[in-house]
């Protein structure tokens, strides 16, 4: 079945959650830093800030379906030609992506709700607030929520550059088995 | 004989002069409110206020010119209603909490006119600036509260240029002026 994970390829489920979600989260951050720098006769300074709760939660939903799906799926295997030291990196490097993008996500939402107003998701349904924070709190949050996005950067070119490292230089199937989920990885690849 | 006369009498005026009340703000039970309006894009108030504060003052209805008030607020507890607003507020566009925690009034001069208004004079710091404002006090009332202590109460107005404070962010043109209004409940203390 090409719908779940496998020892072989990753399913179209995660193809589709991985792709989506970069789009998103790599969009979030444009926005993110563009709409702090807007000053108040913008007509984006609100709408910006809209925009950006909106699909911050989307992105947060995502998050939240994509680690389940992951805790139940099982992870494809390692290619063969993968040094130790790779697969040791990559393994922290996913664990990283997922505690800064929950970071991100709890932070933000935060933001938007410390004083107990809840946000609005594309006028569709609103997310109630569930914690107020005192102002000081507040502000740490707003800290936390742009440093851990500015690491999330730095891991995002990380992984940009694995990425095109196996492409392109050992020129495997890491890039594009994250493309299609008909790509196996062959039995003599399998394991180590 | 004439020399003890003359003592007695420096000794009554310095008596006189040592008998104004002291009062401390009522931030306990929270008799006492700061708050502030701002013209929002000129078509309609936005109002706030400062939670947290503390001050003193002395005030005896015989001279009242003797009058003496400190009031301390502290700027991140600036409080619209509006948490991303507030976030803004305390940031360097405007207070500058981290940097400016405290805004200061301490007065140097009041007079009172028979009605109970009167003009007080002082201080105002705000953001490390000091400029001298001036407050339009009214007097409200005092007496005796019904747990043994002794109460009296006036509302202040003042209003401040933003620019003055070296805030100049701009809000539009009908924003340039900020109007405070201070509700003030002491509560007499002891004499030792």
């Amino acid at each position: 079945m090409w719908f779940f994970d496998s020892h072989k390829r990753y399913g179209i489920i995660t193809i589709f959650l991985h792709w989506i979600m970069a789009f998103l989260i790599i969009g979030l951050f444009v926005l993110g830093a563009y709409m702090v720098t807007l000053t108040y006769y913008n007509p984006w300074y609100n709408r910006a800030l809209w925009w950006h709760d909106s699909l911050g939660m989307v992105v947060f939903g995502l998050l939240m379906i994509r680690l389940a799906w992951i805790l139940n799926n099982t992870r494809p295997a390692p290619l063969k030609t993968y040094k130790k030291i790779e697969i040791k990196a990559a393994k922290y490097a996913h664990i990283l992506f997922y505690i800064l993008l929950l970071i991100i996500c709890i932070s933000g939402y935060l933001i938007s709700t410390a004083k107990g107003a809840s946000i609005e998701v594309f006028n569709g349904f609103n997310i109630p607030s569930m914690i107020t924070l005192q102002e000081i709190q507040a502000d740490m949050v707003g800290n936390i929520h742009e440093r851990a996005s500015y690491l999330l950067l730095v891991l995002f070119v990380v992984h940009v550059i694995a990425a095109l490292k196996h492409h392109f230089l050992d020129k495997d199937i890491t890039f594009v088995r994250m493309l299609n989920p008909n790509i196996l990885i062959k039995s003599k690849e399998k394991t180590k | 004989m004439k020399r003890i006369y003359t003592a007695l009498f420096v000794l009554s005026l310095a008596a006189t002069n040592v008998m104004a009340d002291d009062y401390i703000i009522d931030k306990k039970g929270m008799h006492a409110s700061i708050n502030f309006k701002i013209s929002h894009l000129g078509f309609s108030w936005l109002r706030g206020r400062f939670n947290d504060f503390d001050g003193h003052f002395s005030y005896d209805k015989a001279q009242p010119e003797n009058a003496k008030i400190e009031v301390t607020i502290k700027t991140s507890s600036i409080d619209s209603n509006h948490a991303k607003r507030d976030k803004h507020l305390r940031g360097q566009d405007f207070l500058n909490t981290d940097k400016y925690p405290e805004a200061k009034f301490i007065s140097h001069s009041f007079v009172q006119e028979k009605d109970g208004s009167g003009i007080l004079k002082g201080d105002f710091t705000l953001r490390g600036v000091t400029k001298p404002i001036l407050i339009e006090v009214k007097y409200i009332g005092e007496g005796k509260d019904p747990w043994g202590g002794y109460r009296i109460g006036f509302e202040g107005t003042a209003k401040i240029a933003l620019a003055d404070y070296g805030i100049v962010y701009d809000l539009g043109s009908t924003a340039k002026e900020l109007e405070l209004f201070f509700e003030i409940e002491g509560i007499r203390q002891t004499k030792q």
